[in-house]
């Protein structure tokens, strides 16, 4: 799973403004399967959060009979944090600033979505 | 699942001519991946153009995508050829449900229930669009509206896409109704909290501050989920046609709104 293609897909992740580090996950139990990360950023914590998180707000869109969450963005006042899932039941996460592009990470993890398909 | 769907690509594969991509564009449609359910959808349609069950699936890619226009035309097109077409019925029905046409729905969902009695998103659906229809229309009481509707008076979707509940989840105020399931406010209320909680959980464990908003987009609407106070939580809900700039916005004069009332 961790080809080069997709490190690449991975790393143009961390290229987007104000983004620290993005990573791949495993939504069932919150495990690091892949990452690009800056100095000081908690890869595994992030991760086992971000997959909470996705679980948690499926609830809430499964209860409504929403269909699955496809984005998933969580604002804070000095960062923010973003997943996409993707096949494999693998989750695409990226934190950084509060200033990040979040439009533009999007796109990029949706590509490293598509190289996981 | 991944190995079904293997399984699935590898005969679409081997016989391009197979009826496999049917199963394969519901899949990719169920797991969010409009784009290449559009394209498997697409190039089943230019194989087997006047096969009703290819325009269906279309249809329903193209409701997720938020072209309810485009989704009733096929649907009406295909029931034109085929009149009894319960996949065409249903679409038909649902979009005239969340058009609050419930005498279409009603008339669609019927006539779909005829076709096939067993199917139970149909015996689902006329049971939601029956309760709408016997809903009491309220009256204003001398008393005014109802608390819930006080909270978010004079704002879009009052009455069906924003709800007030507190830190454990109890409604406070406002109204949900899901484009499938109907009203949604109590289910919903309750798992808000803990969606909420993991945020803050999340944005203080991750040194990012405060939490201040969560959005969340799913197959048929997204979600703006905030805090008005520390004490409260608000969820904005609109299909996908609303862009998140503008939930964003609504969010922002509901949360006003509601901060207003809890101060009454």
């Amino acid at each position: 799973m961790a080809s080069s293609r997709l490190q690449e897909a991975l790393d143009r992740v961390t290229v987007v403004g104000g983004v620290r580090g993005a990573m791949l996950v495993a939504a069932a139990d919150g495990i690091v399967v892949a990452e690009t990360l800056m100095e000081g950023v908690r890869g595994s914590a992030v991760a086992a959060l971000a997959a909470s998180l996705a679980r948690r707000c499926n609830l809430v869109a499964e209860t409504a009979e929403l269909g699955a969450v496809r984005f998933l963005h969580l604002q804070a006042e000095r960062g923010t944090l973003v997943v996409v899932p993707a096949p494999r039941e693998v989750l695409v996460v990226a934190v950084g600033s509060a200033e990040m592009n979040v439009g533009l990470a999007r796109l990029e993890m949706l590509k490293v979505a598509e190289v996981l398909a | 699942m991944n190995d079904e769907f293997t399984t699935l690509a590898e005969e679409f594969a081997r016989d391009p001519k197979s009826l496999v991509f049917l199963e394969i564009g519901e899949r990719l449609r169920r797991d969010g991946r409009l784009e290449a359910a559009v394209r498997v959808a697409l190039s089943g349609l230019e194989r087997h153009p006047s096969l009703a069950a290819a325009h269906d699936l279309y249809a329903r890619i193209l409701v997720d995508i938020g072209d309810y226009d485009r989704a009733r035309q096929i649907w009406t097109n295909i029931l034109v050829r085929e009149p009894r077409h319960i996949g065409a019925l249903k679409g038909l029905g649902y979009l005239c449900f969340w058009a609050k046409d419930l005498d279409g729905a009603l008339d669609h969902l019927e006539l779909a229930l005829s076709v096939d009695p067993t199917d139970q998103s149909v015996v689902q659906g006329l049971k939601m669009v029956r309760e709408a229809v016997t809903e009491p229309v309220e009256e204003p009481s001398e008393d005014g509206p109802r608390p819930a509707d006080r909270a978010f008076r004079g704002l879009d979707g009052a009455g069906r896409g924003l709800l007030l509940v507190d830190a454990h989840g109890r409604v406070l105020g406002g109204r949900l109704d899901a484009p499938l399931a109907g009203e949604v406010t109590e289910p919903v209320a309750a798992y808000l909290a803990g969606a909420a909680q993991e945020a803050e959980r999340s944005a203080r464990m991750l040194d990012l501050g405060d939490w201040r908003w969560l959005v969340a987009e799913a197959a048929t609407a997204n979600l703006h989920v905030s805090a008005p106070d520390a004490d409260t939580l608000l969820l904005v809900m609109r299909d996908r046609s609303v862009p998140a700039g503008r939930l964003a916005r609504l969010a922002e004069r509901a949360a006003e709104a509601a901060r207003t009332w809890l101060e009454e």
